[in-house]
């Protein structure tokens, strides 16, 4: 660093605090906004990162209906393992058999939307478009009874839709 | 002592029945007075082997799972801790928790994208990130729902440790420090969480304290010596000492610095913890002191009374582990165990007690103790302080109970 400052000096070059270098000499390459925005796509609890787009409790209906209801069952019914429960368990998180699922546990709808958007459909997985992927975290918040029918979700009412048990959370010191 | 007891007794079989017993029978019946096979010719060519596997006569070493999963990609492989010794997993044996399968990625195609609040956004290639100075640690990797299903009683009658504790390794890590890839970057003001992205098809996130990512994190590409194995993360996997496993991201293909956890699915519909009021702890990372007997243990019980070596394993996310005691009566009395140097932080410390069997019943227990003061609990402390539905990080007091025939099994 040292040698590199005096060289720049020599060679007559302002250095400022913003063309400091970094501490290992400029390992890799600056990120390009193309390859960051294909891969940025975290939704946050504040709504930060939703991407445009919208979509509809009926539109969803009809997208679960073909696309999820296989594995998770019909209408959210009778799914195909206790672990793929969409709906169901509100008040039984103080019993012995507490039942965990997007309307008894999950804190925030955005988590909904980033995980479907991420991670499915299982077999296809990051195949849906926005539009979709708002349509069906409005359906599955609406089988929880969270939403009305008629809810169009977007980038704007995402992030304020209230979930049962969003204050069901304390963090851990490790946190 | 088992196999030269079986020999012998095979031995006395075949005198008894008159057989000849001659140098072209089976190795397994050989005269003890002959030279075995394999010293009178030569063996297997030097230069047939370039990848090196186990004795064919091993084939019992493997992971398991406890039960066939659903969706075989969304599943677990247990490590068998009753047939390793010292602190080391082999590669092919470290346990596996995948939630959409190994992907296969070319290493030249990979890159690591660090943004958010940083200075400097950066794509790294896995040649940029092999200039930076690496560094080797030895540390345990623990799935938070190891000994998971043990709380709700779940386990067959022939459960062996390795069902029950196999979702536990140990290996050498080698990597870059994640805090020398973050100042290349430049951490903005107000950098408090890292987003940690995984580039299989569940796109694994998990938030990471800057804290931690600054402590002791590293960016792994090899396992002892190796590359990473696929399951475990090749080209590049976050490695965060002490922390649980499903935090410790594989095929790492993203960083985003924020200023507040991300609220991903992982961390709080799974990996959260439910207590007896109703309300979940969240961002429970750091595994707690932990230690189980490995032998004598289910499966591997013993057969002649005399002297045995009671030895197992216990580890602690918090660093060091200070004190292992051991039982033979079931918590009755406890002696101290002697554990084996290195003692390294947040990795495996071997313990071992001589012990002497009589030959009647024994109820093993081991008891760890870690450098914070912690002391592992009783199961039934640890499901009285955490009700019904906690899951995660159950690291409670193992009992193995021993029949008089020197059987061994799983005890609630």
């Amino acid at each position: 660093m040292q040698f590199n400052l005096l060289l720049l000096a020599v060679l007559g070059l302002a250095v400022t605090p913003a063309m400091a270098e970094p501490p290992h000499g400029g390992f890799g390459r600056p990120a390009t906004p193309a390859e960051i925005a294909v891969a940025d796509i975290d939704v946050r609890a504040d709504g930060a990162g939703a991407p445009p787009g919208r979509g509809s409790v009926a539109e969803g209906e009809a997208l679960y209906a073909s696309t999820c209801a296989a594995c998770h069952g019909d209408k959210g019914q009778k799914p195909m393992s206790p672990a793929l429960r969409l709906t169901g368990g509100r008040g039984t998180l103080t019993t012995p058999s507490a039942v965990l699922t997007v309307g008894s546990y999950w804190p925030y709808a955005t988590t909904l939307f980033d995980y479907i958007r991420r991670a499915m459909p299982f077999q296809a997985p990051q195949s849906l478009s926005a539009d979709q992927v708002y349509a069906l975290t409005a359906y599955v918040l609406r089988l929880n009874d969270i939403v009305p029918d008629g809810t169009v979700l977007d980038a704007d009412t995402l992030p304020k839709v209230r979930m049962p048990n969003r204050d069901g959370f304390v963090r851990n010191p490790d946190g | 002592m088992p196999n030269n007891a079986v020999g012998l007794s095979r031995r006395g079989l075949f005198q008894q029945a008159g057989v000849a017993v001659t140098v072209a029978s089976t190795a397994a019946q050989a005269n003890e007075a002959d030279i075995p096979p394999w010293t009178l010719e030569q063996g297997q060519p030097v230069t047939d082997v370039p990848y090196g596997t186990p004795s064919g006569f091993e084939k019992s070493v493997m992971r398991r799972t406890r039960e066939t999963p659903l969706f075989p990609t969304a599943a677990s492989m247990l490590t068998p801790l009753q047939d390793l010794d010292g602190i080391i997993t082999p590669n092919g044996l470290h346990y596996i928790r995948n939630h959409a399968g190994t992907p296969t990625i070319d290493p030249d195609r990979h890159r690591l994208l660090v943004h958010g609040l940083v200075d400097r956004p950066l794509s790294f290639g896995m040649d940029d990130l092999m200039r930076f100075p690496s560094v080797s640690r030895i540390h345990f990797l623990e799935c938070s729902g190891n000994s998971g299903q043990y709380k709700t009683g779940q386990y067959k009658a022939d459960a062996t440790v390795q069902h029950t504790h196999g979702l536990l390794s140990c290996a050498e890590w080698t990597g870059v420090r994640l805090s020398d890839v973050l100042a290349e970057a430049g951490l903005k003001p107000g950098a408090a969480w890292i987003l940690a992205e995984g580039a299989d098809a569940a796109a694994l996130t998990r938030s990471i304290p800057v804290a931690k990512a600054l402590d002791d994190a590293i960016l792994a590409y090899s396992q002892n010596g190796e590359r990473l194995r696929p399951e475990q993360g090749y080209p590049l996997r976050l490695f965060l000492p002490g922390f649980e496993g499903n935090a410790n991201v594989k095929w790492l293909r993203r960083l985003k610095v924020g200023d507040q956890p991300f609220q991903t699915r992982w961390e709080t519909s799974k990996y959260t913890s439910l207590m007896p009021d109703g309300v979940a702890r969240q961002f429970n990372f750091t595994m707690e002191v932990k230690s189980v007997i490995t032998r004598p243990s289910p499966g591997r019980g013993l057969r002649h009374p005399g002297f045995c070596e009671v030895t197992g394993l216990a580890w602690s996310g918090h660093g060091r582990i200070m004190r292992v005691e051991v039982s033979t009566d079931g918590g009755g009395s406890w002696q101290d165990a002697a554990l084996d140097g290195p003692i390294l932080p947040k990795c495996l410390t071997r313990f071992r007690l001589p012990w002497s069997w009589t030959g009647g019943p024994a109820s093993f227990q081991s008891r760890a103790t870690d450098e914070t003061g912690e002391v592992q609990p009783t199961r039934e402390r640890l499901l009285a302080s955490r009700g019904p539905n906690y899951y995660y990080h159950y690291n409670a007091i193992q009992t193995w109970a021993m029949a008089p025939g020197g059987e061994v099994k799983l005890a609630v």
